[in-house]
């Protein structure tokens, strides 16, 4: 088998190439909505989006096989599926105070289902395992693509709104009282974490992509006085962690999202008990 | 004396779904009279400034602050939350606690220079100019408290409201901060939630009792006799004989 290195300039296996490339650009998007996410306190509400994307690409399988649509791209339902999930998730936790966990863990679980049911009808076999643990075969030029689009509006938005993103993490009713619309601003931070979370979803997988999305965050946030210096450490860390794992698990032969999420959650492990040690 | 009330509340009634609140609230509050609202934990004081903000619609009776709607006049509202709200550890510079106080002011996303000399000037005025660079969760509880009020200050309001202002914070640096607040009542309308009555009689013209609902007093009419109206009788701790003999000898 041939090195790493090597296999990255192999055009019979551009895939390898492909996931270095999107994983790579991706982690910008990371570092930046991971930040707002862990310091907002929202990482449960990205997994119950994360799950709901499962809902969309069983959808759109569906679609595909059995109505012959076409144009309905797995990646195409799984981005209709997080932004809807971020639109009603949101909603309910402005407005059902009550219950709120309840009623998150439950769209959590129906997106999930309703995902593996379609996939299960749908003719011919699709192996829901690569949706959920992620597989870097199937990434193609289009992905990385994909992922440079959603990158720059993700960005884009991420600059702009920095100041009231900021402002609405540290503290929301104050924000509100100075005439800004928290509630909107809330609902594009769920829309743009919904983008990030899809971003990955080839990657690592719907049920990993939300430790990719907190732990370097988290991890950064440990050492980082200011938000913007949490984002761009996160996006390094994030970046680190998807080149070793991509190169782990071509060395050693193993899933490729699953060495990711094992690198990044041993190295907040370490960084934990390193800082309780210091103590 | 001016004759505006900068606060109006006219036979407010609130409730939590079932559970009143507050009864029959009528208070006049003028420009530049700073009052302090005090009352026992779950008498209604939360309750009372969320109206004040706006945060909360009265279920009836009418609200006037700055002479509009509550909602109308929160941006005119320099609000300090209790500290206990903030997550200790969020990664923000002190300047930038401050900045929130200039959001919403423009349409433009960024701050100007100007938001910046302004909260530079807020930060000064409480005494916290060579903090600036900090980091928020690398302060004490009393600077922390002092960023909030400079962060409030930076709204150019015409109304100070301040939560709880002198929790957490130890008695020298408590003294402080009543210097810096004695310092702004002079120039803006104070209003302060505090649990220590103490505190109350020495800086304060009006004392706002709430439990249930609400009675406005000047400073020197608060006796022993009505601190245990507001709180019970049975509850010893808060009579603060010493403040009240004093100010009861003043009148005598």
């Amino acid at each position: 088998m041939p090195d790493f290195f090597q296999a990255l300039c192999d055009p019979d296996i551009a895939f390898i190439r492909y996931a270095l490339i999107a994983g790579i650009l991706a982690s910008i998007a990371f570092g930046v909505i991971g930040s707002y996410v862990v310091v907002k306190r929202i990482s449960y509400l990205a997994g119950a989006i994360a799950h709901c994307v499962l809902g969309g690409i069983g959808a759109s399988l569906y679609l595909q096989q059995v109505h012959g649509l076409t144009w309905a791209d797995p990646m195409l339902g799984a981005l209709f599926a997080a932004l809807a999930a971020a639109l009603i998730i949101g909603l309910v936790s402005m407005y059902a105070h009550e219950r709120e966990d309840t009623v998150i863990s439950a769209l959590w679980v129906l997106g999930m289902s309703a995902g593996i049911i379609l996939i299960s009808k749908t003719p011919g076999y699709t192996d829901p395992m690569s949706y959920l643990f992620g597989n870097i075969l199937m990434i193609t030029s289009a992905d990385v693509w994909a992922v440079l689009v959603l990158d720059g509006i993700i960005i884009t938005i991420g600059v702009i709104f920095y100041n009231r993103l900021q402002a609405l993490c540290f503290d929301e009713e104050f924000t509100r009282l100075r005439g800004i619309k928290t509630r909107l601003l809330y609902l594009l931070l769920l829309g743009l974490t919904a983008l990030t979370i899809v971003l990955l979803v080839r990657i690592v997988g719907i049920i990993m992509v939300v430790a990719l999305l907190s732990l370097p965050a988290a991890i950064a946030g440990h050492f980082c006085g200011r938000l913007w210096q949490m984002m761009l450490v996160a996006a390094l860390l994030s970046m680190g962690c998807i080149a070793a794992g991509l190169y782990a698990s071509y060395s050693f032969d193993l899933p490729g999202g699953a060495t990711i999420v094992l690198l990044t959650g041993g190295l907040y492990l370490v960084c934990f008990g390193y800082k309780a040690l210091r103590h | 004396m001016n004759t505006n009330p900068v606060i109006s509340f006219n036979n407010v009634c609130f409730a939590y779904d079932q559970s009143t609140v507050l009864e029959d609230v009528s208070f006049n509050l003028f420009e530049r009279e700073s009052a302090s609202i005090v009352g026992p934990n779950g008498g209604g004081k939360t309750t009372l400034i969320k109206l004040i903000l706006g945060l909360h619609q009265p279920l009836s009776g009418t609200i006037s602050v700055l002479g509009n709607t509550p909602k109308e006049s929160s941006v005119r509202i320099g609000y300090m939350p209790q500290s206990a709200h903030f997550d200790q550890s969020f990664p923000i510079q002190v300047l930038n606690v401050v900045l929130m106080g200039r959001l919403g002011k423009r349409r433009n996303p960024f701050y100007t220079r100007e938001d910046k000399q302004a909260a530079m000037q807020a930060l000064d005025e409480t005494g916290l100019a060579d903090c600036v660079a900090r980091s928020f969760a690398s302060l004490s509880g009393g600077q922390r408290q002092r960023v909030l009020i400079a962060r409030a200050l930076a709204c150019d309001p015409a109304l100070l409201l301040l939560d709880e202002p002198t929790t957490h914070v130890d008695p020298a640096m408590e003294e402080q901060l009543n210097e810096t607040l004695a310092h702004l009542a002079k120039r803006l309308t104070v209003i302060t939630v505090t649990h220590e009555l103490g505190f109350v009689s020495r800086r304060v013209d009006r004392v706002l009792c709430v439990n249930h609902t609400v009675k406005l007093h000047p400073t020197s009419e608060i006796t022993g006799e009505i601190i245990q109206e507001i709180y019970g009788s049975d509850l010893r701790m808060v009579r603060h004989d010493h403040q009240c003999s004093e100010k009861g000898h003043h009148h005598a």
